[in-house]
C-alpha cells in the first residue's frame, strides 16, 4: 500500500466516523423539533389515536388557524419584534464598547468592573424581579425627580435603559464574549492606528469593530433570540400587553373558550383536554420559533463568511 | 478638540478610554442592578406587605434564612442537589462542545445544515416554551416512547460488572451516557460560543506550524487547544448561570413558588440569596483554579 492511499483511505475512516456521530447527534436535536410539527399538523382524533405516532393520519392547518387568530399573531410578532430589534441593537452596541474598554485599556477599577460584569450574570434575574418592578414603576433617578416619579411600565423604556447601560438579561455574558474577542485580536493594528493620529474613537470604530465581526454576530443572535422568548422581563415589565411569550401561554385557554362558546356546550366548558392543548401549544411554539428558525439560518452565512476575514485580519 | 488627541501620552489614552467605554456600563450597574439587589437583600431581613398605596417592610431579622435552612422540608435537600447536578453535568457539556465546536469547523458536506441544527435547542428551550412543554401532554407521551433508551445504561451497566472499575466511577459514567441527549441539547451556546473562537484564530499560526512539521494532533493541542482555553472559563460561567435560569431548575421553581403560595417573599428572597452565595463559591473556585491556566493571544 502506498502512502497517498494510506492517507486516502484514513481520510475516508475520519470522515465516515464524523458522519455517525452528526446524524446521531442531529437525531437527538431534531426529534422533538419533528414531534412537535407532526402532533401540530394532527387533528384530535389523530392524538387519542393509539396506531398514529409520526405521521398524521389526515394532516390539518387548523391547530395554525386557530392559534394564529387566537394569539393575535400579527400583532403580537409586531411588538416582539420591536422589542427584540431595539433591546438588541443597544445591547450589542453596550456591549461591545464595555467589552473593548475591558480588553484594552488598563486603569484603576477596571479589574473591578469586569468583576462587576460577572456579577450582574450570577445573579439569578428572580432575585431582583420585585425590587426593579417598584424601581421602574416609580423611576426617579435617585430622586432628582423628586415626587414627580415616572411609571414606565407598560413602555419600552425599561428595556431600553437596561440595553443601553448593559444590564439587560444576559449582558454580562456578552461583555464577557466581547471582550474575550478583543483580547484575542492582535494590538499591531491598534498601535498602527494611534502612530497614524486616529483617537479613540476612530479607532474603535474603524479599525477594531471590522475585526470583530463575528464576535458582533454571536452576541446580537443570542440577544435578539433570548429577548425574544424571554418570559420573565416581559411578562413584568410589560404585564398585560400582546408579546409573544404571553399571546402563546393565553392561547390555549383562548381557543377552548372560543370553542365551547360557538358548540354551545355549556357542560364542557373550563373542561381542560390536555390532548387538546398539546395540539394548540405545539402549533403555537413553531409559530414562535419560526421567525428566529429565519433569522439564524440569514446570518449564518455571516459565520461562514467571518471565517476567511480573519484570515485577513490574523 | 480632536486634534489634541493626537499627543494623548499612553497613561491618559488609557485612562480616558477606560473611562469612555466602561462609563455607560458603571451608571447601570448601580442604578439596575446594585440598587435593585441591594433592596432584596433588605427584604430577605423582612417580610414585604403589599398595601393599596405602596408596600411596607416588616423586620424579620435572620429568621427567614434560618426557616429555609431549618423549617422548609426540601429547601437544603433541593439546594445540594441542584449544586450536585451543577458539578456533574458541566464538566460533561464543556467536554461535548469543545468536541463539537471543532468537528463543525472542519469542512465538509452539509456543514451549514448541521450547523444550523446544532443551534435549534438554544432557540426551543427558552422561556415560555419551556415552560409550556413541561406540561405538554404529547412530550410526555414522546419521553415514555424513549423509555426504551434507558435500558442502554444497564446494558452499559451490565458489561462493565465483572470488571474492577470502582462503583463510583461507574455511576457516572453510565450517568453520562444516560444524560447525553440533555447534554447535546443543552450545549448550543457552548458549540457557538467556541466555533467563533476557533474562527477567530488567524490561518497563519497553522500554516507556519505545519510548514515545521507539526502533526494535526500537536497542530490541535499546541494551537487549537491553548487559544480556546479563554473560551473554556467563559463556557463553565455561561453553563452554570444558564442552569438557573432555565425553568425546570427545581429550586427555581421552589423559590418562585415561596414567594407565591408559600411562606412569602422574605423567605423567598433568603432562599434565592442562599442560592446566589452558593453559586458565587463554586465560581470563585473555578475562576481561581482556571484563570492561571488560561492562555492570552496578546
Amino acid at each position: 500500500m502506498t502512502l497517498a492511499t494510506k492517507h486516502k483511505l484514513k481520510g475516508y475512516f475520519v470522515s465516515f466516523l464524523r458522519t455517525v456521530m452528526l446524524i446521531g447527534i442531529c437525531y437527538v436535536i431534531i426529534l422533538p423539533l419533528i414531534h412537535r410539527l407532526s402532533t401540530a399538523l394532527m387533528p384530535i382524533e389523530d392524538l387519542y389515536d393509539q396506531s398514529v405516532r409520526w405521521i398524521p393520519r389526515s394532516p390539518t392547518l387548523e391547530n395554525f388557524r386557530l392559534v394564529w387568530e387566537h394569539m393575535g399573531y400579527v400583532d403580537a410578532f409586531g411588538n416582539s419584534f420591536k422589542l427584540a430589534t431595539i433591546s438588541s441593537v443597544l445591547q450589542v452596541g453596550a456591549c461591545t464598547m464595555v467589552g473593548y474598554g475591558l480588553a484594552r485599556f488598563k486603569f484603576p477599577g477596571s479589574k473591578i468592573i469586569f468583576a462587576m460584569a460577572i456579577l450582574t450574570l450570577m445573579v439569578p434575574p428572580q432575585l431582583i424581579m420585585v425590587p426593579m418592578y417598584l424601581n421602574f414603576r416609580f423611576f426617579d433617578v435617585f430622586g432628582l425627580l423628586g415626587d414627580k416619579a415616572l411609571n414606565l411600565i407598560g413602555t419600552y423604556w425599561p428595556f431600553a435603559l437596561m440595553s443601553l447601560t448593559g444590564t439587560g438579561f444576559r449582558n454580562g455574558l456578552y461583555i464577557f464574549i466581547m471582550r474575550q474577542f478583543f483580547r484575542g485580536l492582535p494590538r499591531e493594528l491598534e498601535e498602527a492606528a494611534y502612530i497614524d493620529g486616529a483617537g479613540l474613537l476612530t479607532t474603535f470604530f474603524r479599525v477594531m469593530l471590522p475585526g470583530s465581526i463575528p464576535g458582533l454576530v454571536v452576541t446580537f443572535l443570542f440577544s435578539f433570540v433570548w429577548q425574544w422568548n424571554d418570559y420573565l422581563y416581559v411578562t413584568n415589565f410589560m404585564a398585560g400587553k400582546n408579546f409573544l411569550p404571553q399571546a402563546l401561554e393565553g392561547a390555549a385557554t383562548k381557543v377552548q373558550l372560543a370553542i365551547d362558546e360557538a358548540s354551545a356546550l355549556a357542560s364542557t366548558s373550563g373542561f381542560l383536554d390536555d390532548h387538546f392543548y398539546s395540539l394548540i401549544n405545539n402549533a403555537g411554539m413553531i409559530l414562535v420559533i419560526l421567525p428566529l428558525l429565519l433569522l439564524y439560518v440569514f446570518l449564518q452565512r455571516y459565520f461562514v463568511e467571518s471565517i476567511e476575514r480573519t484570515g485577513i485580519i490574523g | 478638540m480632536a486634534k489634541k488627541k493626537f499627543y494623548l501620552g499612553f497613561r491618559k489614552r488609557q485612562m480616558l478610554g477606560g473611562i469612555l467605554f466602561t462609563l455607560p456600563f458603571v451608571i447601570g450597574f448601580v442604578l439596575f442592578f446594585l440598587r435593585p439587589l441591594a433592596q432584596a437583600v433588605q427584604f430577605s431581613f423582612h417580610e414585604l406587605v403589599l398595601t393599596s398605596v405602596s408596600y411596607e417592610l416588616a423586620p424579620r431579622g435572620w429568621s427567614n434564612y434560618l426557616y429555609a435552612f431549618q423549617v422548609h422540608p426540601e429547601f437544603t435537600r433541593l439546594l445540594t442537589e441542584v449544586l450536585q447536578d451543577l458539578a456533574t453535568t458541566t464538566p460533561m457539556i464543556i467536554a461535548f462542545s469543545f468536541f463539537a465546536a471543532n468537528i463543525i469547523n472542519q469542512d465538509f458536506k452539509g456543514r451549514t445544515l448541521v450547523r444550523v441544527l446544532f443551534f435549534l435547542p438554544v432557540i426551543m428551550g427558552a422561556g415560555v416554551i419551556m415552560k409550556l412543554e413541561m406540561n405538554d401532554y404529547s412530550r410526555i407521551m414522546l419521553q415514555h416512547a424513549q423509555e426504551g433508551a434507558r435500558f442502554g445504561g444497564a446494558a452499559l451497566r451490565n458489561i462493565f460488572e465483572n470488571s474492577s472499575i470502582p462503583e463510583g466511577m461507574m455511576d457516572y459514567v453510565v450517568g453520562a451516557a444516560e444524560s447525553l441527549p440533555m447534554v447535546i441539547r443543552s450545549s448550543g451556546v457552548q458549540i457557538l460560543i467556541f466555533l467563533a473562537g476557533l474562527q477567530s484564530i488567524p490561518r497563519d499560526v497553522y500554516e507556519a506550524a505545519s510548514v515545521e512539521g507539526a502533526t494535526a494532533w500537536e497542530r490541535f493541542w499546541l494551537i487549537t487547544f491553548p487559544m480556546l482555553t479563554p473560551l473554556i472559563l467563559t463556557n463553565i460561567i455561561y453553563t452554570i448561570i444558564d442552569s438557573f435560569t432555565v425553568m425546570n431548575n427545581e429550586l427555581v421553581l421552589l423559590i418562585r413558588e415561596t414567594m407565591l403560595r408559600g411562606a412569602g417573599y422574605g423567605v423567598s428572597m433568603a432562599m434565592a440569596m442562599i442560592y446566589f452565595v452558593a453559586i458565587a463559591i463554586v465560581l470563585a473556585i473555578v475562576f481561581a483554579v482556571l484563570s492561571k491556566r488560561v492562555y492570552y493571544h496578546v
